[in-house]
């Protein structure tokens, strides 16, 4: 495959970015999306050119590192996939590939493709947690949980916080983030103890961050990687209200 | 209290947009109801009733001062959340916004400045008048009181006032077709069993309210 890349480059967060084209020839259909980036750098690096920063570490769709929005949707034109699960197949020969960074006031650019999400980090922080004392196990039937509940938490466990979410929000909300994880909590007996106080401090630092409002286009849901569904930003929304009125 | 209420969270202020939204579209019935009492062919008597009852009865004018500050409060939550929106992404992107999502989701704040505009275009030809702000373009009834009814029937037998009406139903429409089932979202009423009946409902709302006005303009273009 003969390709024309536009990748946005940026030295550094205070610098000015700009889109460079490259053209990239003879590239396998079966190669990962990265390993097509991880070509490019190598022309570059043997022309002694800069290479281009991305993110990226597992490979194999868990870690959520990978981001990249290309043409216009986070993780390029497939579904329910990571970056690095994305496939040079899924592209015409020839074709432009527009790259960019995820756009988000709370996801400054480091370098390049790279932008940090440390604010993810920072919402956990406010109440992503249960506080128990560690020790051994407990007897795993000792809290009684039905099959419903506990495969609704898990479902919204599986997210990975790649914030694909952030990036194909029009209003680049955290809202589908942040319900995953306040749900996780909220269908286990565990996590109830400390609901309130957990999904208004969630809620208070993703305002005070900078993410937009949810305007329920569900642009998150559709390029979720974990498929995690807007119901639980509809359970955080109630979680949100029985909290604020308790 | 400006300040206290700019604090609000966001999903805070989602709520009020949700709630409000929620009962403007049922004054949108009772407007409905009213407004369909042009077309019965008695010059205008049981519009004349209606109108007077709304514009007499107490429990309706407590209602009509909860209507105002409705309509107030809809309108500046959804600024003041579509300026945080656009402030959280101050780099754009270049190509944007592939994702497939529901289409009229994406254009709320522009179909909702639409119909801010049509609204103050609907106050100056009504409720202006009533007050006494702008000058009736038709005689006043025998009490003084302003002539609603001809002055419908004066507005809907012009051609361009008309289609502009029910084009600006048509963009009420999109608006409506969205906000129902997304108010539910965000009161966090969403269930596999009910959800899609809120979804059916929130279709046929948004296309019967519309168009039920819409009829009123057509039947004097057609009839005029």
């Amino acid at each position: 495959m003969n390709l024309t890349l536009k990748i946005w480059r940026q030295p550094h967060t205070r610098a000015k970015g700009k889109f460079i084209t490259y053209r990239l020839d003879d590239i396998s259909p079966n190669c990962s999306f990265l390993e097509m980036l991880d070509i490019l750098n190598e022309q570059l690096i043997g022309n002694d050119e800069e290479p281009v920063a991305f993110d990226h570490d597992c490979r194999e769709g868990i870690c959520g590192m990978c981001s990249l929005y290309i043409n216009g949707r986070p993780h390029g034109p497939d579904d329910a996939i990571t970056t690095c699960q994305l496939h040079m197949r899924k592209f015409r020969d020839g074709a432009t590939i527009v790259i960019e960074p995820w756009r988000a006031k709370p996801f400054p650019v480091i370098k390049d493709l790279i932008v940090d999400r440390t604010a993810f980090d920072r919402i956990i922080q406010e109440g992503g947690y249960i506080s128990v004392h560690t020790g051994g196990a407990p007897d795993a039937n000792s809290i009684l949980i039905s099959k419903e509940h506990a495969d609704l938490s898990m479902d919204a466990a599986a997210c990975i916080g790649c914030g694909a979410c952030v990036a194909a929000c029009k209003n680049a909300s955290a809202m589908l983030f942040v319900s995953a994880k306040v749900s996780q909590f909220a269908l286990l007996p565990q996590g109830k103890v400390e609901a309130n106080d957990r999904v208004k401090k969630m809620v208070a630092m993703m305002d005070e961050l900078g993410f937009g409002n949810c305007t329920n286009t569900y642009a998150c849901e559709a390029e979720c990687p974990k498929l995690i569904s807007r119901s639980n930003i509809a359970r955080m929304n109630r979680e949100f209200i029985c909290a604020k009125v308790s | 209290m400006t300040v206290s209420f700019l604090q609000f969270s966001s999903i805070t202020k989602k709520i009020w947009m949700a709630l409000l939204g929620l009962f403007l579209m049922v004054f949108l019935v009772v407007h409905l109801g009213i407004n369909l009492c042009l077309l019965r062919a008695d010059d205008g008597q049981w519009f004349h009733e209606a109108a007077h009852f709304m514009g007499t009865n107490y429990v309706v004018k407590i209602f009509e001062v909860v209507l105002f500050a409705g309509f107030i409060f809809h309108i500046i939550l959804g600024i003041i959340l579509q300026l945080k929106n656009w402030l959280s992404r101050p780099v754009r992107y270049r190509i944007s916004n592939r994702s497939v999502t529901p289409f009229l989701s994406k254009y709320m704040i522009y179909t909702g400045g639409i119909i801010l505009i049509f609204l103050i275009i609907h106050f100056m030809n009504f409720y202006f008048i009533k007050l006494g702000w702008v000058k009736s373009p038709v005689p006043l009834l025998e009490g003084g009181e302003p002539d609603f009814y001809q002055g419908a029937r004066w507005l809907f037998e012009q051609p361009f006032y008309s289609i502009l009406y029910i084009v600006l139903m048509a963009v009420l429409a999109f608006h409506l077709n969205h906000a129902f089932g997304a108010a539910f979202q965000t009161l966090g009423l969403e269930h596999n069993s009910y959800t899609p009946w809120i979804k059916g409902f929130s279709t046929a709302y948004s296309i019967l309210i519309p168009l039920g006005f819409s009829i009123i303009p057509l039947y004097f273009l057609i009839f005029s």
